[in-house]
C-alpha cells in the first residue's frame, strides 16, 4: 500500500465515521417523524381545500381522511423508546417532557385520534363539514406541539 | 484639595440625583387621561391582539377558560423565573378595583400603583406603544372578564435582579417611544405593524437581546435561542421565511405551515389570539412582516 492510499483510505474511514454520529439515525425517531409526515401530507390536501386554495373533491377528501384515521389507529409504543428525547440524542425535536409524570402526550393522541374519526365520518359530505371536522384535528397537533415538540433548531 | 473634594461630592450628589430622576417612577394621572372612557365592545379585539391571555390565564387553559386571568404562569429567565400574577376583576386578587389611570401606569410605564417598577417579562415596553383609547377599550372589556380568587405566586427572582427599583435603570436605557421599523410603509402595513409592535409584540420573542436583555433593535425579528434552553425561535424576515401574505395571513389563523407541519412551542397560544382577529388584521400583519429588513 502507497503512502497516498493509506491517506485515501483513513481519511475514508474517518469521513464516514463522522456522517456516521452526524446522522445518528434511530429507527424509532425516523418512524414516528416519518408517520408525522404522513399526517401533513394528508392534512394539507384537507387544509388546501379548506384554505381554498384547491377545489373540494369528496373522493379526495374521503382518502384524506381515511388516512388520518388509519395512522391514529397504529399502536404508537414502539414509536417512542425511553432515551430518544432532545435533551439525550441528537435529530429529534421531542422534548424530555414526553416521558415525565404528568405526560398528556397519550390523552393527547386520543384526541387527535376521536378527531380524525370524526373527520371521516363527514369528510365526503361538503366542504363546510370537513372544515369544521378538520378544526379538532388541528388542535389535537397544535396542543400536543405546544408542550412536546422543541422549535427547531 | 478640599475643593477638589467637595466637587466631587455635588458631582456625585448630581448624579446621583440624576440617575434618580431618570429611573424615577412615572405616573399617569387622572388629568392627563380626562375625558377618556373605554368601549368594552371594542376592547375584546385589542385583548386578543394584545395576547394577555397567552400569559395570565392558565397554563394550558382552551376555549373560553383562556378568558379567566387568574395568572400563574411561569416564565424561565436568564434572571430568574418570573410568575404571571392574577389580573382578573377580583377586586382583591385581581385588578379590579384599579383606576384606568393605574392600568394604564403599568401597561404603558411599568409602574405599579404603589410606585414599583415591574420586570420587563411583562411587556409593558410594547403596550407603550399603544393608544391610549385601545387600552382604555381594553380595561373596559377586562372588567366584564370572570373574577378570580386565585392569589397570585411570588417571582424566583436572585439578587441584584430582585430589586426592583434596577429596573428604573433598564428602562432608563430600554424604553422608547418609536416604532422598530420606521421604513416608509404601506397603509396596510403600518397597521400590521401597529398590531404587531404595540399590540401583539412579536419582537418580544423573535428578536435577539443584547446582554443586559434589551431587544437588539438591529437584528428586529431576526430570531433568538428560546428561553427555555433548547431550540430557536426562527427568524421571521421575509427572506428566512420565504412564505407568501397569504400564506403568512393563513398561518396566523389555522396554525398551518405552508407544508402543513402545525405550529407548536408558544406561537401556538399567540396564533389562538390572532385566529379571534379579523382577516383584514392578519392580512396586515402579514404585510408588516414581509416590509420588514431582512436579517440573515
Ligand atoms: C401526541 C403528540 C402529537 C400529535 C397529536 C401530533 N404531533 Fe406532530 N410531532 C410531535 C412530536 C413530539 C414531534 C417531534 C418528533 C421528533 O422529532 O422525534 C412531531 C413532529 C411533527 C412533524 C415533523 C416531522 C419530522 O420530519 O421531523 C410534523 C410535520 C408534524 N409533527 C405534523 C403533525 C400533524 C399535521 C399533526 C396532526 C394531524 C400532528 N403532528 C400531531 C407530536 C405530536
Ligand atoms: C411568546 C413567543 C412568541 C411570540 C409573542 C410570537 N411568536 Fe412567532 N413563533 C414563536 C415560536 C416558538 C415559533 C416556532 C413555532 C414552532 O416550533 O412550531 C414561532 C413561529 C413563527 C412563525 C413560523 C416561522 C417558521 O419558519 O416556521 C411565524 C411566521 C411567526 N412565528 C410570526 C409571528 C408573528 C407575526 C408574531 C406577532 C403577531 C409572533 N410570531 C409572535 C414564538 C413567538
Ligand atoms: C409575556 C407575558 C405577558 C403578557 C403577554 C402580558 N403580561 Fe401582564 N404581566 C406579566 C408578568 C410576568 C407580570 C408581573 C410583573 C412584575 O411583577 O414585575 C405582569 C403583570 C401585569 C400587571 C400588574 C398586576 C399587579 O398585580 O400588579 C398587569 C395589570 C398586567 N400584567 C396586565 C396585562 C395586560 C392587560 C396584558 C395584555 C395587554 C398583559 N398583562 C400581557 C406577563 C405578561
Amino acid at each position: 500500500m502507497t503512502l497516498t492510499r493509506i491517506l485515501i483510505a483513513s481519511a475514508l474511514t474517518g469521513a464516514l465515521a463522522l456522517a456516521a454520529t452526524a446522522q445518528e439515525s434511530n429507527p424509532a425517531v425516523d418512524a414516528r417523524q416519518g408517520q408525522f409526515q404522513v399526517m401533513a401530507l394528508n392534512i394539507g390536501v384537507l387544509g388546501n381545500m379548506a384554505r381554498g386554495n384547491t377545489d373540494y373533491d369528496a373522493e379526495t377528501a374521503q382518502a384524506a381522511a381515511n388516512n388520518l384515521l388509519a395512522v391514529s389507529q397504529i399502536d404508537q409504543r414502539f414509536h417512542w423508546p425511553v432515551g430518544t428525547d432532545n435533551a439525550s440524542i441528537e435529530g429529534t425535536r421531542a422534548l424530555p417532557a414526553i416521558w415525565e409524570e404528568g405526560s398528556r402526550v397519550i390523552e393527547i393522541w386520543g384526541e387527535f385520534g376521536a378527531g380524525a374519526e370524526g373527520l371521516a365520518a363527514v369528510a365526503g359530505d361538503g366542504l363546510d363539514a370537513m372544515r369544521a371536522a378538520l378544526g379538532p384535528v388541528g388542535a389535537a397537533c397544535g396542543s400536543c406541539h405546544d408542550d412536546y415538540r422543541a422549535p427547531a433548531n | 484639595m478640599r475643593g477638589f473634594v467637595r466637587f466631587v461630592v455635588i458631582l456625585g450628589l448630581v448624579a446621583g440625583a440624576a440617575g434618580l430622576w431618570l429611573t424615577r417612577p412615572v405616573h399617569i394621572t387622572d388629568t392627563d387621561i380626562a375625558g377618556l372612557t373605554g368601549d368594552p365592545a371594542a376592547g375584546e379585539a385589542v385583548f386578543w391582539a394584545a395576547g394577555c391571555a397567552s400569559c395570565h390565564s392558565a397554563d394550558d387553559a382552551e376555549g373560553a377558560d383562556r378568558l379567566i386571568l387568574s395568572g400563574g404562569q411561569a416564565f424561565p429567565s436568564e434572571f430568574g423565573t418570573f410568575r404571571a400574577p392574577n389580573i382578573s376583576s377580583d377586586a382583591t386578587h385581581g385588578i379590579g378595583d384599579w383606576t384606568l389611570a393605574q392600568f394604564l401606569t403599568a401597561l404603558q410605564n411599568g409602574i405599579s400603583p404603589e410606585g414599583q417598577h415591574y420586570y420587563p417579562a411583562f411587556p409593558y415596553t410594547a403596550y407603550r406603544l399603544a393608544e391610549r383609547q385601545d387600552l382604555a377599550d381594553l380595561y373596559a372589556f377586562m372588567q366584564t372578564l370572570p373574577a378570580s380568587d386565585t392569589p397570585s405566586e411570588p417571582h424566583d427572582v436572585g439578587f441584584p435582579f430582585s430589586i426592583r427599583r434596577a429596573v428604573g435603570a433598564w428602562n432608563a436605557l430600554h424604553l422608547r417611544d418609536d416604532f422598530a421599523v420606521e421604513d416608509d410603509l404601506s397603509a396596510e402595513a403600518e397597521r400590521g405593524r401597529y398590531l404587531a409592535e404595540a399590540l401583539a409584540h412579536c419582537g418580544e420573542c423573535h428578536t435577539p437581546r443584547n446582554a443586559l436583555g434589551g431587544l437588539d433593535l438591529a437584528n428586529w425579528l431576526g430570531g433568538a435561542p428560546d428561553p427555555s434552553g433548547r431550540g430557536t425561535i426562527p427568524n421571521v424576515t421575509p427572506g428566512a421565511i420565504g412564505w407568501s401574505e397569504g400564506e403568512i395571513a393563513a398561518y396566523l389563523n389555522d396554525g398551518f405551515t405552508p407544508d402543513f407541519d402545525v405550529a407548536g412551542g408558544h406561537m401556538r397560544s399567540v396564533i389562538l389570539n390572532m385566529a379571534e382577529l379579523t382577516e383584514a388584521d392578519r392580512a396586515a400583519i402579514a404585510a408588516y412582516l414581509l416590509s420588514v429588513p431582512d436579517m440573515p
